[in-house]
């Protein structure tokens, strides 16, 4: 799916100078000291996983995947939801930019959700012996939530409007993010036989495992939010980039015609590059996770 | 959508409802597009099943089983057909002519999914019980029908909102069952649990009250999912 969401924000970019080049357009602002705080954290939690906190009596080492696992499970559902709570902003405001949020909040939560699955597996095979385990309420619940938001991309691919498709992307993200808690509800209570597990409960964690587990859920929400503002600040720049190259061909008069270049294949939303000037960036980030 | 005519009352609600859904109902019944089609694909699944399985006649859990899925996958045909005469043949453009309110049209396709599944029912339970189930399906029906019927509520509200999100899409027959099928797990989760002591040899329990709870519960948070959402979705 990075590739589907690489290949170019390439929707005609209405070239205006003003916009394009006024500074508060930028959208990476805060990015460094984002990048900064999360690679300390990561790397505090990582040090605290490996080398400090005591080894779990029944799993051993391999119960240290729970400091990894656990915090991207939460931080990809997390995600979900605030990438719905971004589409509910869209359908109100009609502003691109909410939009445009709620695709990257979704996008990268699947990212996150493929590390979860794959992490999970790795655990219920070392603990369980199998890769896949139905009677664990949270895997399931989490498989399901992650097929139905596999199913956004091919959503706004198969929509041509942009604006339609920005339209339709967002009820989906609406009904989607609705759907994650009340999922979890209905397998969880489908499950007879709840495995004795300390998922999520850190209260009757020694404090040294509590303690990990929430810097290792901290270090997480940053690399979640650090790379979010990556991908927008990236889309963003493609596409102010494309105004200003359309720009320059037209003032040179080598612009070959009226007709916009043809539209890549695409699921990102479209972003004018005058889409987000309404935005500014210092009051808030939103795409934070908290 | 306000009539600035003073002479023009808005129509009620109800009746735009009433008359869209009597319009629904009339192109099934002279076109019959949908409810013959799921009916048959119901029996026929239940004869694939026999097959696959090789068993002569099922019952608990795998009877309910069978059942709920050949239910689910016969109403994913309803779905997929739901909005099809809209889109390509102007409904869509007529409806927003009108000066009614949009979310009728939400109600009334749902209403008339509804009934879809009705008759679905009405025809693949008896086929079930002569076909496969092994206990008498006379039983288990009066409980059976509850479940069904509470099932059927979240199927029509879920199935109409997707259909509608898939209908103007590329690939809208592949769309539609890939969105609806996750979301529709609970359901078909909570109809399989509920129904499966029903279905068993001894017949010993009802349905488990937390089962008609979860159904009734997410029927009704869909319900009003969807009353949020459809109007978003008929903006041109």
């Amino acid at each position: 799916m990075t590739a589907v969401a690489d290949g170019a924000v390439s929707r005609k970019p209405t070239a205006e100078p003003g916009s394009a080049k006024r500074p508060d357009a930028v959208f990476g602002k805060g990015l460094r000291a984002l990048s900064i705080s999360t690679v300390v954290v990561m790397a505090i939690a990582l040090g605290l996983v490996f080398f400090w906190v005591p080894l779990e009596a029944d799993q051993g080492f391999l119960q240290k995947i729970f400091y990894v696992h656990v915090p991207l499970a939460i931080v990809s559902l997390c995600g979900f939801v605030v990438g719905g709570i971004f589409a509910i902003q869209h359908l109100r405001t009609r502003e691109q930019k909410w939009d445009f949020r709620s695709y990257v909040a979704i996008h990268m939560s699947l990212i996150f959700g493929v590390a979860t699955l794959i992490t999970g597996s790795i655990w219920a095979k070392g603990s369980w012996g199998h890769w896949w385990e139905w009677n664990e309420p949270t895997l399931v619940s989490f498989l399901i939530v992650f097929l139905l938001y596999a199913t956004y991309q091919p959503l706004r691919f198969a929509i041509e409007d942009p604006e339609r498709q920005s339209r339709y992307a967002s009820v989906f993200a609406v009904t989607a993010g609705a759907f994650v808690p009340l999922n979890f509800i209905a397998v969880r209570a489908s499950t007879q036989f709840l495995h004795p597990r300390v998922l999520g409960a850190t209260s009757n964690l020694p404090w040294q495992m509590s303690l990990t587990f929430v810097v290792s859920l901290v270090g997480m929400a940053l690399l979640f939010t650090t790379l979010c503002k990556y991908e927008l600040t990236v889309k963003h720049t493609r596409a102010q980039l494309r105004a200003l190259r359309r720009l320059a061909e037209r003032r040179a008069g080598t612009a070959t015609s009226a007709t916009p270049p043809p539209r890549g294949r695409s699921a990102a939303p479209s972003l004018h590059a005058t889409a987000m000037t309404a935005h500014s960036p210092g009051a808030s980030s939103p795409e934070r996770l908290g | 959508m306000s009539t600035d005519t003073p002479g023009a009352r808005p129509a009620g609600t109800l009746s735009v409802v009433r008359a869209l859904l009597r319009k629904e109902l009339l192109v099934e019944l002279r076109t019959l597009e949908s409810v013959p089609g799921m009916s048959l694909f119901a029996v026929t699944t239940f004869v694939v099943f026999h097959f696959a399985l090789n068993r002569n006649s099922v019952d608990g859990d795998l009877a309910a089983g069978i059942l709920w899925v050949t239910l689910l996958f016969a109403a994913m045909l309803g779905v997929n057909r739901l909005f099809v005469a809209d889109a390509d043949q102007g409904g869509f453009d007529g409806f927003l002519l009108a000066p009614v309110d949009r979310s009728a049209m939400l109600l009334a396709k749902a209403l008339a999914l509804l009934a879809y599944l009705v008759v679905l029912e009405l025809v693949a339970v008896p086929a079930f019980g002569l076909l496969l189930l092994s206990p008498p399906l006379g039983r288990a029906l009066p409980e059976l029908i509850g479940v069904l019927a509470l099932a059927d509520v979240g199927i029509a509200a879920i199935g109409t909102l997707v259909a509608a999100l898939a209908v103007r899409t590329r690939a809208r027959d592949l769309l539609g069952p890939l969105l609806a099928l996750p979301l529709l797990v609970p359901i078909v989760l909570g109809g399989a649990r509920a129904s499966s002591p029903l279905l068993a040899l001894g017949h010993a329990t009802g349905p488990a009250g937390r089962w008609l709870l979860t159904l009734g519960l997410y029927d009704l948070v869909f319900g009003l999912i969807a009353y949020a959402l459809f109007d978003f979705l008929l903006e041109d």
